[in-house]
């Protein structure tokens, strides 16, 4: 369960949200509303990359301000922009990157990292140079370095933003097909068709909360 | 496409040795390199070099890769050293240093940064006691050679970017784009690195460049 309680966050002079209450514990939840309406800032509420001025974020009890390390195990996070999240220069160095403080033995380590590559289409990349990969690869990386965490929630920031159609469509498919808890923030709206929830984000305020069909026709309204 | 200083995959003995063994053993190749003072001498260790290359089964193309950034810094070099002394020592100063970055470059062709970065936090381990952090030290070094491909994407981005806009021939109206978009690029980075929990120490931060509008 994740819960968020009358959070208030200023970004600079902007107030980003404003007095935002939600709580959820459902697999599949989505996030939309126009550029600036806070939902990125919302997003980085959820695995503690902001702690609000105000209010409290707790995922299952553990706050995000006072239990940041652990919220992060159980929160892993996708950004838009795979480049800017990509820190080793080899594919495999990359994703065993989150496992180098686990304690884990070298070995369990290399398998893990084999098996999450594998799975999404990307074996036999190992020592290929990041740099090198094509966009949709680059956010298949970003999301198995991710997942070989093993987090409980994925929270995606718009991961499809900087893809073509066709690779835009695979990660979508490989979200909607993860055991994981997900949360999408996106402005591609087909994507959410099947998810539990819909939050709207207009000016900072959470102004819809329903199934998909409804939320999404609410922003439409908002949107003119 | 295998740009100077990357892994080159493969299974050779090279590949095989232990980074630290092959680090230890660049120290000492490099540290007998500059006690040849003789021609002939530095002629059998290029061969030697040549050699390793050839175990390791990096191809010509690669290993040239690795010393084609010396070419103007070495025929300056040798052009110094020609006005200060003797042809025979110029020369043997200028192959010494070719020889040294081909061998740092094997090195680096034939080790995986991430066993680079463990025998850095095992040597910097010590260090610890005077309050350096192994692990971030290695992170940095990381972060540098993944940089390099990153900046120069970005540098290219915004050349074209001029150039889209008829704007040629003036390099130095790169240099502000090119800085703002490595310094955003930096944030990003460390949002990065936060939520990957790169940044989960005791007391450590809370809040990143998310924090800024």
């Amino acid at each position: 369960m994740i819960t968020v309680e009358d959070v208030s966050h200023r970004l600079g002079e902007r107030l980003a949200l404003d007095r935002v209450s939600v709580d959820f514990a459902e697999h599949r939840i989505g996030v939309i509303g126009a550029n600036g309406s806070g939902k990125s800032t919302f997003a980085r509420l959820l695995n503690g990359l902001i702690v609000p001025d105000s209010g409290r974020v707790t995922v299952d009890g553990l706050s995000t301000a006072r239990d940041g390390k652990e919220v992060r195990r159980k929160v892993g996070f996708v950004f838009t922009d795979p480049d800017a999240q990509i820190v080793m220069p080899t594919v495999a160095e990359d994703v065993a990157f989150g496992l180098r403080r686990s304690g884990l033995p070298r070995a369990e380590i290399t398998r893990r990292v084999s098996d999450v590559l594998d799975r999404f289409g990307l074996g036999g990349f190992d020592d290929r140079p990041a740099h090198l990969l094509s966009g949709g690869e680059k956010q298949l990386l970003a999301l198995c370095s991710v997942l070989v965490t093993e987090p409980a929630t994925v929270v995606c920031d718009e991961p499809t933003t900087l893809l073509d159609l066709r690779n835009a469509r695979l990660i979508g498919a490989l979200l909607a097909g993860l055991a994981q808890r997900i949360v999408l923030v996106t402005h591609d709206l087909a994507m959410l068709a099947s998810f539990d929830r819909v939050l709207v984000f207009d000016d900072g305020r959470l102004v819809g909360d329903d199934v998909p069909a409804v939320a999404v026709a609410r922003y439409r309204e908002l949107m003119g | 496409m295998s740009p100077a200083g990357l892994y080159h995959p493969g299974a050779s003995v090279l590949h095989r040795l232990p980074a630290g063994l092959k680090l230890a053993g660049l120290a000492a190749g490099v540290t007998g390199l500059l006690l040849l003072d003789q021609l002939w001498w530095l002629g059998a260790a290029a061969v030697v070099v040549a050699a390793l290359y050839a175990v390791a089964r990096v191809p010509a193309r690669l290993a040239l890769a690795q010393v084609r950034p010396l070419l103007w810094f070495g025929a300056f070099l040798l052009g110094a050293q020609l006005l200060l002394t003797d042809w025979q020592r110029a020369l043997s100063v200028v192959l010494t240093l070719v020889l040294s970055v081909a061998l740092a470059g094997l090195v680096t062709l034939t080790t995986r940064v991430s066993a680079m970065l463990d025998v850095a936090e095992t040597l910097l381990g010590p260090l610890r006691r005077v309050g350096v952090r192994p692990d971030r030290v290695g992170l940095v070094l990381a972060l540098t050679i993944r940089g390099v491909p990153v900046i120069a994407g970005i540098a290219g981005t915004v050349r074209e970017a001029h150039h889209a806009r008829g704007s040629v021939g003036r390099p130095w109206a790169l240099l502000v784009p090119v800085l703002v978009r490595v310094l955003r690029h930096a944030d990003a980075l460390g949002d990065a690195l936060a939520a990957r929990g790169a940044d989960d120490e005791p007391g450590s931060r809370h809040g990143t460049s998310s924090d800024r509008p």
